[in-house]
């Protein structure tokens, strides 16, 4: 079946199996692999873009769902050759280990301050739990979020 | 991981979807939000092959206030009923139970009537609206009827959906101040509960409903039955499985279960009684 889906900005039209989950179609048919697939069953959220505006984990969305819609994966984030404000702040407040959940958890981040602007750092913790760090780096991650926050 | 192969199709309202399912026969499943279905067919543990996607049937997504009681589209996402300023000041216990389901991305894909309809024993919104007294709207090709909740879990991921018909509302009956209390015992963020405990009191009614306690939600009805006859909360908590056929898993033992089972429901009627 023919699905468009606007990623990044960019319309990318192709001709897909309905069973085509919505990360693979980002990372082999518009070949952006910044998206992880970690546990691929929607526990991990390595695969976190957004949707529409909103954090989802797009190994659990057929790319049919999300045909006529608007994904921004972590590619999309820079503007200028500037990295995002969450991107800065991970990078500044060493948010990242091995780097492998990094592109779920900017993302999730990033939706979560959507939501919710100023969090406490129970509130990340909690807005966050749908992203594994198996470096168990999160003391970190917690901290760049809230340092974005103050931005 | 990539499902079994299957035709889409997608549906622009209720009639539409009812219609399309009545084609297509027993292999056919509606896809709602997709995140109880999607995960279980990645596995192959489901290999319908036909979806019927009725994700963009908006008209079905809304909250109101309908007098006595809630009204609350199927295809209402966990993120809105959490949300909702109208259940959070009619329905508290829902619109927080809500909040406990998987986590963020999930809630905002995840649907309660796809809950409701998967009939998943372990999920929140089942067993809480089990305890509401919630009834369930359904539609087929003849028309609408209504089930209770009580009457709709038939077994595991069982319900008195008939093949053809697609859960449309649930009706919720406003609270009216009652105390409430959600719980949820698990090992790590956003898991299933390994039992979970939906409670409400409000002078010498109750409801209570059990998570993960058997092979559909559970109705705690002794408990409630103690309560209204003078027992106090300790008394009335010790019946806590006494409706519950509760299953050992790599999680917990049957004997585990029941414990844990007394421990919240007495906790929840503590916290339901303040």
């Amino acid at each position: 079946m023919k699905v468009s889906i606007t990623i990044n900005g960019t319309v990318q039209s192709h001709d897909v199996e309905p069973r085509t989950l919505l990360v693979h179609y980002i990372r082999e048919h518009a070949h952006l692999t910044g998206t992880n697939i970690g546990c691929d069953t929607s526990s991990c959220g390595a695969c976190t873009v957004h949707l529409d505006g909103e954090a989802v984990k797009s190994c659990t969305i057929l790319a049919a769902q999300a045909d006529g819609g608007s994904v921004t994966t972590i590619e999309g984030l820079s503007k200028n050759g500037e990295m995002h404000p969450m991107q800065k702040a991970f990078m500044e407040n060493h948010g990242l280990q091995c780097g492998y959940c990094t592109p779920g958890m900017v993302m999730a981040a990033i939706g979560l301050l959507n939501e919710n602007p100023k969090p406490t750092d129970e509130e990340v913790r909690l807005g966050l739990e749908g992203n594994l760090c198996r470096c168990t780096g999160y003391h970190n991650i917690v901290k760049s979020v809230l340092a974005a926050a103050k931005k | 991981m990539i499902p079994a192969a299957f035709d889409y199709k997608r549906a622009g309202s209720a009639e539409e979807a009812i219609a399309l399912i009545g084609q297509h026969g027993d292999e056919a499943k509606f896809l709602a939000g997709g995140h109880s279905l999607i995960p279980l067919m990645k596995l192959r543990l489901a290999q319908p092959t036909v979806l019927v996607d009725i994700g963009r049937v908006k008209d079905l997504s809304y909250v109101k206030d309908a007098g006595n009681h809630i009204a609350i589209g199927a295809l209402t996402r966990h993120m809105d009923v959490e949300k909702s300023p109208v259940l959070k000041q009619h329905v508290p216990l829902l619109a927080h139970a809500a909040s406990h389901v998987g986590d963020a991305q999930v809630r905002h894909r995840g649907t309660i009537g796809g809950s409701i309809a998967h009939a998943d024993p372990a999920s929140d919104l089942p067993a809480t609206t089990l305890a509401l007294g919630a009834t369930y709207v359904v539609q087929g090709p003849n028309g609408k009827r209504e089930i209770a909740a009580k009457d709709f879990y038939r077994g595991f991921l069982e319900s008195a959906l008939a093949p053809d018909e697609m859960l449309v509302e649930i009706k919720v009956p406003k609270m009216n101040g009652a105390g409430w209390s959600f719980q949820k015992f698990n090992r790590r963020a956003q898991d299933w509960a390994i039992v979970g405990v939906a409670a409400w009191r409000n002078n010498g009614t109750s409801g209570v409903a059990l998570v993960n306690m058997g092979s559909t939600p559970v109705l705690a009805a002794a408990v409630s039955a103690a309560l209204s006859s003078g027992a106090s909360v300790a008394d009335a908590a010790n019946r806590a499985a006494d409706d519950a056929e509760p299953q050992s898993d790599l999680n917990a033992s049957v004997e585990y279960r029941t414990h844990l089972a007394k421990v919240l429901v007495r906790r929840a009627l503590e916290e339901a009684s303040k």
